[in-house]
């Protein structure tokens, strides 16, 4: 029995988040884009963690490669070898990308950037332009590599038996030991963590940030809580408080008037490298022009975000990243 | 002569605590700060789309504290006043509706319990034995009592005469984050046992768990237990969205890949000894304890084995198995001192009985990922130091 609560979603409401995209391609939405341009928008947007090719960086997906590999020890899956529906990769790119913000894309960049994808793994040629009507004609080479699970049949009438005595013949020996012997965290070679100075226990115990700034930057706290929220933008490849290390981007503890590119361990581009060589430091003033338009401000730079469009935005922002300079 | 914590007058036994306003929403106290939940930086590429593990091995009983419930989100825990919380319904239904957060608590309500587990957990030990701990290998696990309404009230108060017969319909749920993460239920699953939760274990739901509102998808893969529910469309057909085509799919020894693998099956694992419980206290009296549970069903009894799984003997479950909820179990022994090869095994009301590795790597291989629910092996040496083994 209905309770009459709730009311009907509108057609706007509806046509907002309803974006699904099935394999037989229905619920496209108009558009296309082509392999050349998706080069570019690829690079723009998503290199820096997938890489110019798609190849990956670092711990960050591959798209790209891995053909003929799901059967080896260590298969390389990616939008080509694996996944099965062209659908899938329109779909979560559109919904889900780039990484920290999602859904800014138009939908031509959005065909654009799989039809790159697609190229990445040799499946479109060069002239290629995706689309609602070319979208069907893409064969997924692994389009067939999928079964609805089966382990009703091939499992559940194998593993019935509940033997009590005498369960396996001989003695029993260990076979594997375990590979990470300690805090999973002190890294692959645990037993050398032991022996090799420093000690994990004395890094922790040295200074967090080595920059930590002589001077005190006298920063608003109200104003540096709201920048923490546009940081949220940000933090997908920049870590800033304790313990922040690099990621994507460099570390931001104490940027606030630090010469650019020497945050140690962090492999800058190299204008940015030069610009903090020729005396570019990070301050109100060329912060503000920088996240405003980081392609134009510093040609060639790595970091791949279109910039921030609100001037609240980025006072706010650097007030954060100020509270953070202490 | 005698026990100077017993024989003299101690500080705590003389003077004052802390008054009723000292902490009004408590945390554990300071003894206990190890118990917590830890992540392995190396395992993804960002602590915001990333894991961590419940400290399984230090707690007991069956219900899961949700400050310390493992977490997974896929861009980061956000955060969604109930004020700016929406729930759409849409697809095949008779009127497409809006609900605000205050329309869900209009709702009949229901309370039940349930296991949430990864379809990760243990993903890591398919190749051979990686982590030393119960929280490490099979800390991606929680257990909570949930309140909430169901997803067939829900559904019904949008209407699914639209959807005309029901076999073969589809229900597509995505969260309000910025992954979505969206997936494809069966309308059978949906109208069974679905709920959409507001509040686990008594309180709101925790920000890293969903709050305001998660669904709940009693004994199937935490994947599709979608965060911040935000949409629940009817279709004619699944999604295949990213996380149930990439990724939550089994590949197999041959190349070929399982899809929509959303049970999870009967599993156990022994908290303590584990390789961070240690036996500490020597040869003689010694509880061995673990978790037990089946997405199909209830636990009906666990077996413990101290040779490796030659001989084997039935613990005592500390109640009743519920379904799809986990089950706690003792065996308590005289231990003589000598090492031990600690497993256990999980049997549930379909005559399931837990598989070992080995028999699961037979008919998978090692590629899967998912759904590893083998029979877990802890060398226990003479100085009752525990480590993570696999034996003949």
């Amino acid at each position: 029995e209905k309770l009459g609560l709730g009311r009907a979603a509108t057609e706007a409401e509806v046509a907002a988040w309803d974006l699904d995209v099935f394999p037989d391609g229905s619920n496209l939405p108009e558009g296309s884009g082509d392999v050349f341009t998706g080069e570019e928008v690829f690079a723009e947007h998503c290199a820096v963690c997938h890489g110019d090719f798609a190849e990956g960086v670092g711990n960050w997906p591959k798209l790209a490669g891995g053909e003929d590999t799901l059967a080896d020890d260590d298969p390389l899956k990616t939008v080509g070898s694996y996944w099965p529906y062209l659908s899938t990769t329109f779909d979560y790119v559109r919904r889900s990308m780039p990484f920290g913000n999602a859904q800014s894309l138009s939908n031509d960049d959005v065909y654009a950037i799989v039809a790159y994808i697609l190229y990445s793994n040799y499946l479109v040629d060069d002239d290629f332009t995706l689309s609602k009507e070319t979208f069907l004609d893409v064969d997924m080479p692994n389009a067939d590599g999928f079964f609805v699970d089966d382990r009703p049949e091939t499992e559940y009438p194998v593993f019935t038996e509940r033997c009590m005595e005498n369960c396996k013949p001989g003695a029993v020996e260990i076979t594997k030991t375990v590979v990470f012997k300690g805090d999973p965290n002190a890294g692959a070679s645990a037993d050398e963590v032991e022996t090799s100075a420093p000690a994990a226990s004395d890094e922790a115990a040295a200074p967090a940030v080595e920059d930590a700034a002589p001077v005190t930057v006298a920063f608003d706290a109200e104003l540096a809580e709201k920048g923490e929220k546009v940081f949220k933008k940000c933090k997908a490849c920049h870590k800033v408080g304790e313990g922040a290390k690099n990621g994507v981007g460099p570390m931001l503890n104490g940027v606030w008037e630090r010469a650019a590119g020497t945050v140690d361990g962090f492999k800058y581009s190299k204008p940015m490298m030069a610009a903090g060589e020729d005396g570019l430091v990070w301050n109100a003033e060329t912060l503000s022009g920088y996240l405003a338009d980081p392609r134009s401000y510093l040609k060639g730079n790595k970091m791949s975000f279109a910039g921030l469009k609100k001037d609240a935005d980025i006072e706010a922002v650097l007030e954060f990243l100020k509270s953070h300079s202490q | 002569e005698g026990d100077p914590l017993i024989t003299e007058v101690q500080d705590w036994a003389a003077g004052l605590g802390d008054g009723v306003d000292a902490t009004p929403y408590g945390m554990p106290i300071e003894f206990e700060d190890h118990v917590i939940r830890r992540t392995v930086e190396w395992l993804t590429a960002d602590t915001i789309s990333s894991i961590n593990f419940t400290p399984i091995h230090a707690l007991d009983g069956t219900i899961t504290p949700q400050g310390c419930a493992f977490e997974r989100h896929h861009s980061g825990a956000i955060t969604l006043r109930k004020e700016d919380y929406r729930l759409m319904i849409n697809g095949m239904v008779d009127t497409p509706l809006v609900f605000t957060y205050e329309d869900l608590e209009r709702f009949p309500r229901v309370t039940r319990t349930f296991f949430l587990e990864c379809a990760a957990n243990t993903g890591m030990e398919w190749a051979g034995a990686q982590l030393n701990g119960a929280q490490y290998t099979h800390g991606m696990i929680h257990n909570m009592e949930y309140t909430g309404v169901t997803l067939r009230t829900l559904l019904e108060e949008a209407g699914l005469d639209a959807a005309g017969d029901l076999a073969g319909k589809w229900v597509y749920v995505e969260g309000a984050d910025a992954s979505s993460n969206g997936r494809s239920i069966p309308m059978e699953k949906a109208l069974d046992d679905c709920m959409i939760a507001f509040k686990a274990n008594g309180e709101a739901l925790r920000m890293e768990h969903g709050y305001p509102v998660r669904l709940v998808v009693p004994g199937w893969e935490g994947n599709m237990w979608v965060k911040w529910l935000r949409r629940i469309e009817v279709m004619d057909k699944p999604v295949e969205s990213r996380e149930e085509t990439s990724k939550y799919t089994d590949t197999m020894a041959d190349g070929t890949s399982r899809k929509w693998t959303w049970t999870m099956d009967a599993k156990s694992i022994i908290t303590s000894p584990s390789p961070q419980m240690p036996i500490t206290h020597g040869k003689g009296p010694l509880v061995i304890t673990g978790l037990a549970w089946s997405g199909n069903g209830a636990i009906t009894a666990v077996d413990v084995s101290l040779d490796g799984g030659v001989t084997w003997q039935e613990a005592r479950l500390a109640e009743p198995g519920k379904p799809m909820a986990l089950s706690r179990f003792y065996l308590d022994i005289d231990w003589d001192g000598s090492e031990m090869f600690l497993q256990s095994r999980a049997m549930d009301d379909t005559g399931y009985v837990q598989p070992t590795k080995a028999q699961l790597r037979e008919v998978r291989g090692l590629n899967s990922i998912y759904h590893n629910n083998g029979i877990q092996t802890w060398h226990v040496n003479a100085e009752g130091e525990a480590n993570n083994v696999e034996v003949s």
